[in-house]
């Protein structure tokens, strides 16, 4: 404990220099207007500005793509409580009631609540963070080859059993993913495979024009036919006040929001997506009274947009402390702190304290100045959304292009990032999701040297995958996920995505 | 023709093609895999998942349920992109900016010339400066200095 507090006492030390407290500053505003504008998400958003960063040291660059991210999260409630419009895919749960609210004439409340929820969430699930993932770091040393397999394999399979469609769908879309990480040089015999003699292809698809053109780009090929800007309301300052009762209603979604987004962060997967519809589902099933859900309940409010900020911490639990991503958003992260030097795993929180500590710190900085951020200056952030689509989606495309080309300086990955556009929109169209082909491509190159290398330990045997107690229990609970699905599947029964409310939630 | 039946059918079809493509790579033994070992064994997993979607999507939603009333906007959008790929670095990337941003608000929006003109100069005049002058992001400058 003592020893936590020194560290986040060296962490404050970093992140309240100016030049970090002005990369979280920027990160905030970046994020804050990446979520308010519809089609460009937290991930197009830190794929697009990732060059932005190379010109930054390690701590100023990961503090200003974290600020993005949560600044996305914090910015996408605001145009689904006045708008119906989900600025990002997490905020769609609060477009419900949220919206519902502002019919109502309670927008301010729904913000004030959207806002405070979001930033005690992100508050509490940071001190998790805290004392989770240095434990878990240490334990991680104990992880060779075969464990890491497993602990992957386990990440694919928890992605698509939660994921929210089809579980085949899912599953067919993270083999995809893993089928596109095998481009390039096979790194244990020098083969090229499948890169049709481009030498750019050699290092196999960059994540980012992957990333980029899955989602960037195919949501603007999906929207780019709006006519003309939607109405925008806007609240007045001295209208954000919730009643006495909204406060009291909002107290316990806000903390089992915060509770349930953090766990299922930690879980491999679209977590911010999958927690608020989870809060959601579970608001309305305890609920006295579940009839107000989609006619204006606060805690429709409250549950979901806590349980996606809770969930952006618990996404970096595994990425610092074990070196996987849990989502395609830490895995951009990831190959950002990468490209500045940095190994993300069980040894960057005992080398390269300054960096882990000041990211930790900036966190709590960071959710400062977007609670200072997003409740005044929310009227000036919607204005964005009067500006006609028409004449947003060439803007937004040129950033797409910008960002993917200024990675390497290569037009490969803008054809790429073209390919995947065109990719993305045909899977959108035919009910797929995109998200589990991005982890699929990230996580292709650490698993099949796992793999390989396990095999190479054992003399070839398979039983290194069972002999090993950790990787057995990785296994065991992978094959578990698998096994309940198909039970699910061959019975006809509704799944847990079905009993939890899901459906009806779209409604 | 329902869209589970078609996107099934295009997986089977895109796992068949890797599977000919992997076989011109050394396949390695099940005790020591090659380069095209997991490829190959992930295209069958492919091909079995694809199948799988295609053969019990009956239920699904009718193909010509999907709307494709934002296509002609789509096509133009992805052409721009092949432009840009092939503009960029012949052209730099303040002309081939210009350009395609010029296109896509006059042809493909019917804005006004002047309107057209000037947000598309702003907007890559004013990315170039950002990015390659104040952030120093590399970027081509082309043939004519632009």
């Amino acid at each position: 404990m003592t020893e936590t507090l020194q560290n986040l006492y060296l962490g404050f030390s970093v992140a309240l220099t100016p030049n970090i407290l002005m990369y979280a500053f920027v990160g905030c505003v970046i994020g804050t207007l990446v979520g308010v504008l519809p089609g460009v998400g937290p991930l197009a958003g830190i794929s697009l500005l990732l060059p932005v960063s190379f010109g930054l040291n390690a701590t100023s660059a990961i503090v200003l793509l974290a600020g993005i991210y949560y600044g996305a999260m914090y910015g996408g409630s605001t145009t689904s409580i006045l708008m119906r419009i989900p600025g990002e895919a997490a905020s769609v749960m609060t477009c419900i009631d949220g919206y519902a609210m502002t019919r109502n004439g309670r927008a301010g409340p729904a913000l004030a609540i959207a806002a405070v929820g979001s930033y005690i969430a992100g508050t509490i699930s940071v001190v998790a963070l805290m004392f989770l993932a240095p434990p878990l770091a240490s334990f991680a040393l104990r992880f060779g080859p075969p464990e890491y397999f497993t602990l992957l394999l386990l990440g694919l399979l928890a992605l698509a059993y939660m994921s929210g469609g089809s579980m085949l769908k899912a599953l067919a879309m993270a083999v995809l993913g893993l089928l596109f990480g095998m481009i390039g040089i096979d790194p244990m015999t020098g083969f090229s495979r499948f890169s049709f003699g481009l030498v750019e292809l050699g290092d196999g698809l960059g994540v980012v024009p992957v990333a980029v053109g899955l989602f960037g780009l195919s949501e603007i090929l999906l929207t780019a036919g709006q006519p003309t800007a939607p109405a925008v309301t806007k609240p007045r300052l001295r209208e954000l006040l919730p009643s006495r009762e909204e406060w009291h209603d909002s107290v316990w979604p806000i903390g089992r929001g915060t509770v349930l987004g953090f766990l299922i962060g930690i879980i491999p997967g679209s977590a911010h997506i999958i927690s608020s519809f989870v809060s959601y589902a579970l608001e309305r099933r305890i609920s006295k009274h579940p009839e107000r859900f989609g006619q204006g309940a606060i805690e429709g409010v409250a549950g979901p947009e806590s349980a996606n900020n809770s969930a952006t911490s618990g996404a970096f639990v595994p990425m610092l402390a074990l070196g996987v991503p849990s989502g395609p958003i830490p895995a951009v992260m990831m190959a950002a702190m990468m490209v500045h030097g940095i190994s993300p795993g069980p040894l960057l929180i005992s080398q390269q304290p300054e960096l882990f500590w000041g990211f930790i710190a900036s966190m709590y900085v960071g959710n400062v100045v977007l609670l200072i951020l997003n409740l005044p200056l929310v009227g000036l952030f919607v204005n964005l959304l009067r500006v006609p689509y028409p004449l947003l989606h060439p803007g937004i495309l040129m950033f797409c292009v910008l960002g993917v080309y200024a990675v390497n300086g290569s037009v490969v990955d803008v054809g790429i990032m073209t390919l995947m556009g065109a990719l993305g929109y045909l899977l959108r169209k035919f009910d797929f999701e995109t998200a589990p082909v991005v982890l699929g491509l990230v996580l292709a190159p650490m698993m099949e040297m796992s793999f390989r290398q396990s095999l190479s330990m054992s003399s070839g045997s398979y039983s290194i995958f069972i002999t090993r107690p950790i990787a057995l229990t990785l296994l065991t609970v992978g094959l578990a996920l698998l096994l309940s699905s198909v039970i699910s599947f061959g019975m006809r029964k509704a799944d847990w995505r079905r009993r939890l409310g899901f459906a009806g939630a779209k409604d | 023709m329902t869209i589970d039946r078609i996107s099934g059918g295009a997986l089977v079809i895109f796992s068949l093609l890797v599977i000919w493509q992997g076989s011109a790579l050394p396949l390695g033994t099940f005790r020591q895999p090659g380069p095209a070992y997991i490829p190959i064994l992930l295209a069958l997993l492919l091909l079995i998942v694809g199948a799988f979607i295609a053969a019990t999507g009956t239920r699904a939603p009718k193909f010509s349920s999907i709307g494709w009333g934002e296509r002609r906007h789509a096509v133009a959008i992805l052409g721009v992109c092949v432009v840009a790929v092939f503009g960029i670095e012949r052209l730099g990337y303040r002309l081939t900016l210009v350009l395609v941003l010029s296109f896509l608000f006059k042809i493909v929006e019917r804005r006004g010339w002047l309107l057209s003109a000037s947000l598309a100069f702003v907007l890559a005049f004013g990315s170039f400066f950002l990015f390659y002058t104040l952030l120093r992001v590399p970027l081509p400058q082309g043939p004519f200095g632009f």
